[in-house]
């Protein structure tokens, strides 16, 4: 097949950011990110299954503030992989492809994730009861 | 010259030499990851600063073992499917490429299957 003298796709570098190309990294990003959150799954279930001085030290460290910033981050990039992946759902049935409706669907998938995450991390402090 | 048309070649196996079953995978493992990853959210909240004998009693209610092995499974099948389209895209020597498909899928199996027999020990074990 001839490409013939094609133009080249702007360089990411003079492109400028839009709230399409910005959420199509934030996914796969966030997708990435997830993918060290899952090793961190399998490592506390590992710990588990060890004993329970290991759980007692990997759950030592999830509430060490690093651990807590880890988790915040981990919950926010797994909800926001959800809402996007959904919209990608939508997508895929060839519903919202006009681009007013995509910019919508990506604000509502910025602010439906950062609210899913405060709501859970909200409920997370009320199940300590003040504990920490 | 060959006779296939070019929709054949694309519905069969196309560039990637795979057709669509890698996309269709990935939104099959994504589709069961909403419930579940909701699921295990709305857990992990209830679980937060729990002891290992909490964590069994909670693995031992009704479900909570099958949809731990189901989250665990979905989430290592449908990261491995995502980590290859990023390794395909970004890794270009081919030699490299071909190595870290190959420990991709190894390590999701690895983590995949370390995680489901740990379930089982903490929730059968004593």
């Amino acid at each position: 097949m001839s490409t013939g003298n094609r133009p080249l796709s702007p360089h990411l570098q003079v492109y400028k950011p839009q709230i399409t190309s910005v959420l199509s990294i934030f996914h796969r990003f966030t997708g990435v990110v997830l993918a060290v959150g899952a090793l961190m799954l399998a490592y506390w279930l590992n710990a588990a299954a060890y004993g329970p001085e290991a759980f007692e030290r990997t759950q030592a460290f999830l509430a060490h503030w690093f651990g807590k910033l880890l988790l915040f981050g981990w919950t926010w990039a797994l909800l926001y992989h959800l809402c996007n992946g959904i919209r990608h759902m939508f997508w895929d049935a060839c519903l919202g492809l006009e681009i007013p409706q995509v910019r919508a669907s990506g604000w509502f998938v910025c602010i439906a994730s950062v609210i899913l995450t405060l709501l859970a991390w909200t409920a997370g402090y009320g199940m300590l009861g003040g504990a920490y | 010259m060959s006779l296939r048309s070019d929709l054949g070649r694309v519905r069969g196996l196309g560039s990637a030499n795979e057709g669509t079953a890698h996309w269709w995978a990935q939104r099959v493992t994504a589709i069961a990851l909403i419930p579940l990853s909701l699921w295990f959210i709305y857990s992990a909240v209830t679980l937060v600063g729990i002891d290992r004998a909490g964590f069994k009693i909670w693995l031992n209610a009704p479900g909570s073992v099958l949809l731990m092995t189901l989250f665990v499974i979905a989430i290592f099948y449908h990261m491995q499917l995502g980590l290859q389209v990023v390794i395909e895209d970004y890794v270009h020597n081919e030699r490299n490429k071909i190595v870290s498909m190959v420990l991709n899928k190894l390590v999701a199996v690895f983590f995949a299957v370390s995680s489901i027999i740990a379930l089982i020990k903490v929730a059968f074990g004593g």
